[in-house]
């Protein structure tokens, strides 16, 4: 091809592009793939099965053939459509499922074994060996098959979302789409106009005819002025609405900053999601082939995009050129040429009242059988009055019809309809709520309708949401219908190419009909006929036709093809928009991060919080020695730790205690203000799920606390409780956790040093006992509330200040303790501290241990009903006889591991021997010993028993002793000290 | 998906947290003769229709608000919202 006149270009400049690496140059106003024809290259890629040299087939995001790899390194992307890949100086490009070159290719010797690789053939071939599969064949097929391939790098660009509410969404900025837009944008809706190209116009930039006596493209110009100048209205190009989701929320992919070499400060492209009232789907149509003998050689192409090459891009069609239809449509290709002075050699036409147009020669009654070129087409076989005959053809433009793009109308399972009169599926009915379809996409495809449809659809959308919009003045425009034949192929006996990409011949289908894969769902499955970055949107319809005709049933009757999501390929990082590394999820800090951090803590993420881990100190080279020292200041001095990631729910109301009586298994009715209660929460099935404190600080007034992990569950649970099951009584609730800092100050020095800060404070045993809570002031007037509660065994306190003060309560603490050897903490030494002690984590109560399993039963009480009380009796659950034990590895140097399992001395390990878990583990500085707990069956009547802990995985046996899972003061002296 | 919060008009789907068949209003009378029973079929058997369902939401990133939806799990299509507190509160 080369360039002729006019031509939507900028001759102006000149832009530079690497295609293989061969430099060529281009305009400002092309896409790869027609300045790659503007420079003559016919061939750029190798089809997906057969590695058949293939060249552009399409105009648009249909394309199946010409996909290569855009840009290289990190920001190489595969499967880019040339032709819609917006030129841009120094553009790189390479084809793709190729080797060693496009020209020359190796794996091209597929095409010889191609009567081996028909339609299911890895499901037939590679039956055996079975190991054979993975290890050998599907590895092979991959390399050997497929489009491009991905960098393996992380995507360097970044990403964004937007959200936006219409009035109206208009969907196809061609003659439809502008009309319906200019109608509602003037009636003042608001309006979003989205089009999947760079420039609006749609099909209008690629005809000829004039609407009115001037040129369409001067049409378009002026209403996008307009539509630009009302505030109403947002036009989005290069935006490709990919999906109709529910209640009018409609997902579009806009490409930013593609079309540039580099996205600068811009996004590259912007997730858009659209909550629109009323939608106008305008999205044109899709021209399909017929398929006949090798009609993949390059430089067939499809004739309404030849013509667009040649009236928008000004290429003209390389050597001497022929349409082949069953359609009008194909004879404008021929005749635009003509009048661009392309001369055109014939238009075959299996009709005999084809037209013709001027300018050419119309065959009537003929038709192509073959083609020759293997890189290149170079004759054309007609069949003409019955005689084959080889002509010299360079270029041939198919046409054998246009299907409405009807994909967004099916995405909520609407079928469409066929329609004998137009040859083609149309929508269908059941269209997604609130959507309706106007223009080429409706079926009415001429441009005198298009403009029309849109306007009227547009005006009827907007009736229905109140708003009234006048008729617009809308130009003449050329009306001639297409008037298809129902000619769908050509039969022969060679392979005729029906979908490109997946390299889908008709005999394929042939085969698969005879296979009896006769549902078109099956088809497609058996051929993978439709599948990949095209979704058949060139060869659905065809399929459908050629099998009806095999099974003597109509198309209708034969099936119907519907689509899904996404309408053109999406790139998972959009998807994403933005959401990855640190952005991945919400980062929370504890507030007396920035302390921690300037401590040098090592930190580690527990859900969405990064806790403080440990506070390793000059000369520490391991962290076990940090968290040895650190557990040992609590037993020995005094140690701070910050707790304020434990869920915090205030509950008030009169009936406070009544509510919390039903979703604590244990009472907390009765519990005397100014004390705090250990509480246990069962699910509903019988099963522990949370622990916490409970504290009466008023008589309407609780607060409690859950595990970091379930803050948010246990809240939601309560919420349930509240409304769903007893909205009569008086309560209610909020979530505390991010309002108030939280200290745990742990060890025999604790009460010493809080003394030192706490305002008017009595904390002698009498007067502030174990279990005792109170609201106070610290540091001078500060209100703060204070916990006698412990996890670590040792006379500790917790007290909470409002978030914002837990800096500096945190520096003030250290700072007054210091002559006590006070010691920051992290979460490991607050493991070890409560692995020492006994207590139950996540480890324990993971959702499958009962109140029993933990040595609670008796928080479970009798006496009241509670959510999982009447379940949690139930045979199943009373009869499981594992109870939660201390081990001690006899060897106290080797580690007993969370996971491993429990088996009697000497027993054989089996599943059916097995006699619990391990749970938790850790090295006690306490103890000089390795120490862990876990379930053991009957474990409260094997004290002192010698246990075997299994680890098939590291196959490790370590005896251990079975021990009470109290280590450290088992009665409790000390922290009521 | 848009919800129709009752109190705070159409709101997006992802501002909720999903719960599932609205009967777990129904918690059985624990004092029952036949309670252990009763429990069983509230705690582990839920209509799964194709068609009308009334199902349970809960606003998590909103008002807190547990709604009982009205849907069509066929079509997605929303029938109606209402407060579970409402329904429950009305002896549903």
């Amino acid at each position: 091809m080369s360039r002729i006149d006019g031509g939507l270009i900028d001759r102006t400049r000149t832009l530079t592009f690497r295609f293989d690496g061969r430099r060529y140059q281009g305009h400002p106003g092309d896409t790869l793939a027609s300045a790659l024809l503007a420079n003559g290259v016919r061939l750029v890629g190798r089809s997906f099965k057969y590695h058949r040299p293939r060249g552009v087939l399409s105009a648009g995001s249909e394309e199946p053939n010409a996909l290569v790899t855009l840009r290289s390194g990190a920001r190489a992307e595969p499967n880019t459509r040339a032709t819609t890949a917006e030129l841009f100086d120094g553009l790189e490009a390479a084809s793709q499922n190729r080797w060693p070159t496009v020209g020359f290719d190796l794996l091209a010797a597929n095409d010889l074994s191609a009567p081996l690789l028909t339609a299911g053939f890895y499901y037939k071939t590679f039956m055996w060996p079975r190991g054979w599969w993975e290890k050998l064949y599907e590895p092979a097929i991959r390399r050997a098959a497929g489009l491009g391939r991905l960098s393996m790098e992380p995507d360097p660009d970044a990403y964004d979302k937007g959200f936006l509410h219409p009035d109206l969404l208009v969907v196809g900025g061609g003659a439809a789409g502008l009309a319906a837009a200019l109608t509602a944008g003037r009636a003042g809706a608001q309006v979003v106009l989205a089009d999947e190209d760079f420039r609006l116009g749609g099909r209008l930039l690629a005809e000829r005819h004039a609407l009115d006596d001037a040129p369409a493209a001067d049409w378009v110009r002026s209403v996008e002025a307009e539509l630009a100048g009302l505030p109403n209205v947002r036009m989005l190009t290069r935006a490709t609405v990919f999906g109709a989701y529910d209640h009018g929320v409609y997902g579009v992919v806009e490409r930013v900053s593609d079309h540039l070499a580099r996205p600068g400060g811009a996004v590259r492209q912007t997730l858009w999601r659209i909550t629109a009232k009323r939608t106008v789907l305008a999205a044109g149509a899709t021209e399909r082939h017929i398929p006949f003998r090798d009609n993949d050689r390059p430089g067939i192409m499809l004739a309404g995009a030849m013509r667009a090459y040649a009236n928008r891009w000004a290429v003209a069609p390389k050597g001497r050129v022929a349409v082949f239809t069953n359609n009008d449509d194909g004879h404008r290709t021929a005749a635009d040429l003509v009048a661009r002075g392309v001369p055109v050699m014939a238009v075959i036409d299996p009709r005999e009242d084809a037209p013709n147009l001027g300018g050419y020669p119309t065959w009537t009654g003929a038709v192509v059988t073959g083609a020759r070129g293997r890189r290149g087409l170079s004759a054309i076989e007609v069949v003409r009055n019955g005689r084959p005959e080889w002509v010299e053809c360079a270029s041939l433009g198919v046409s054998g019809g246009w299907n409405p793009n009807v994909a967004l109308a099916s995405h909520h399972r609407g079928r469409p309809q066929w329609s004998e009169e137009h040859l083609a599926f149309l929508p269908g009915a059941e269209l997604p709520p609130g959507m309706v379809v106007a223009g080429a996409a409706a079926g009415n495809g001429t441009t005198h309708a298009a403009l029309r449809d849109g306007a009227m659809k547009a005006r009827d959308a907007l009736e229905e949401l109140g708003v009234r919009a006048a008729a617009i003045d809308l130009p003449e425009a050329e009306d001639r219908p297409d008037r298809p034949a129902a000619y769908w192929h050509v039969p022969d006996r060679g392979r005729a190419w029906v979908d490109f990409q997946n390299d889908v011949t008709v005999k394929d289908i042939r085969l698969a009909h005879k296979e009896n894969m006769r549902p078109v769902e099956q088809l497609k499955r058996w051929t993978t006929l439709g599948m990949a970055t095209d979704q058949g949107k060139t060869a659905n319809v065809t399929a459908l036709a050629v099998m009806a005709e095999l099974t003597g049933k109509g198309i209708p009757q034969t099936g119907t093809t519907i689509f899904r999501p996404p309408y053109t390929p999406v790139a998972l990082s959009v998807l994403g928009g933005g959401d990855t590394g640190a952005h991945f999820r919400p980062t929370r800090l504890t507030p007396t991060h920035e302390w921690a951090k300037a401590q040098g803590a090592e930190f580690v993420e527990v859900g969405q919080w990064m806790r403080a881990q440990y506070f390793p100190k000059d000369g520490e080279t391991h962290w076990r020695q940090s968290v040895n020292r650190e557990a040992m200041a609590v037993r020995k001095s005094i140690g701070l730790c910050d707790v304020t990631t434990l869920g915090k729910i205030d509950v008030q109301g009169a009936e406070a205690g009544e509510f919390l009586n039903r979703v604590y298994s244990n009472t907390m009715a009765t519990l005397k203000v100014g004390r705090v209660r250990y509480g246990l929460m069962l699910r509903e099935d019988g099963v522990a799920y949370d622990d916490g404190t409970c504290a009466r600080l008023g008589e309407d007034h609780y607060v409690i606390t859950t595990t970091t992990a379930n803050a948010g569950l246990v809240f939601r649970n309560m919420e349930f409780a509240r409304q769903c099951l007893w909205p009569d009584l008086d309560v209610q609730l909020i979530s505390a956790t991010d309002a108030w800092a939280q200290i745990a100050v742990a060890g025999p020095q604790s009460r010493t040093l809080l003394s030192r800060i706490v305002d008017d404070a009595d904390l002698s045993n009498e007067a502030f006992p174990f279990m005792a809570c109170a609201a106070v002031t610290v540091c001078g007037g500060l209100r703060a509330r204070l916990f006698r509660i412990s996890f670590s065994g040792e006379l500790a306190y917790e007290i909470a200040v409002p978030a914002r003060y837990g800096n500096a309560l945190m520096e003030r603490l250290m700072h007054r303790g210091q002559d006590l050897g006070v010691t920051p903490y992290g979460t490991e030494a607050l493991g070890v501290l409560r692995i020492e002690k006994g207590h139950a984590v996540a480890a324990e109560i993971n959702g499958q241990t009962t109140a029993a399993m933990l040595g609670l039963a008796r928080m479970v009480s009798e006496k009241k009903d509670s959510i999982g009380a009447v379940m949690s009796r139930r045979a199943g659950l009373v009869e499981d006889r594992r109870r939660l034990v201390g081990l001690r590895p006899v060897d106290p140097s080797r580690q007993v591991v969370a996971g491993a399992h429990l088996f009697t001395a000497g027993a054989e390990q089996r599943t059916e021997t097995d006699q619990g878990w391990v749970t938790s583990s850790c090295f006690s500085p306490h103890l000089g010993s390795y120490i862990a707990m876990g379930f053991l069956e009957d474990g409260q009547d094997r004290l002192g028993e010698i246990v075997v802990a299994a680890d098939p995985l590291a196959g490790t046996d370590i005896e251990a002793k079975v021990v009470s899972p109290h280590f450290v003061d088992p009665e409790g002296e000390r922290l009521r000290d | 998906m848009l919800i129709p919060h009752p109190l705070l008009g159409p709101r997006d789907a992802q501002e909720f947290t999903y719960l599932g068949d609205a009967r777990l209003l129904e918690r059985p009378d624990p004092a029952a003769e036949n309670a252990e029973a009763r429990f069983c079929d509230y705690v582990y058997l839920r209509d799964n229709p194709a068609g009308v369902h009334r199902e349970l939401w809960f606003h998590e990133h909103g008002d807190r608000s547990w709604l009982v939806v009205t849907r069509d799990t066929v079509t997605h299509e929303i029938l109606g919202a209402e407060l579970a507190a409402d329904v429950k509160g009305a002896g549903a």
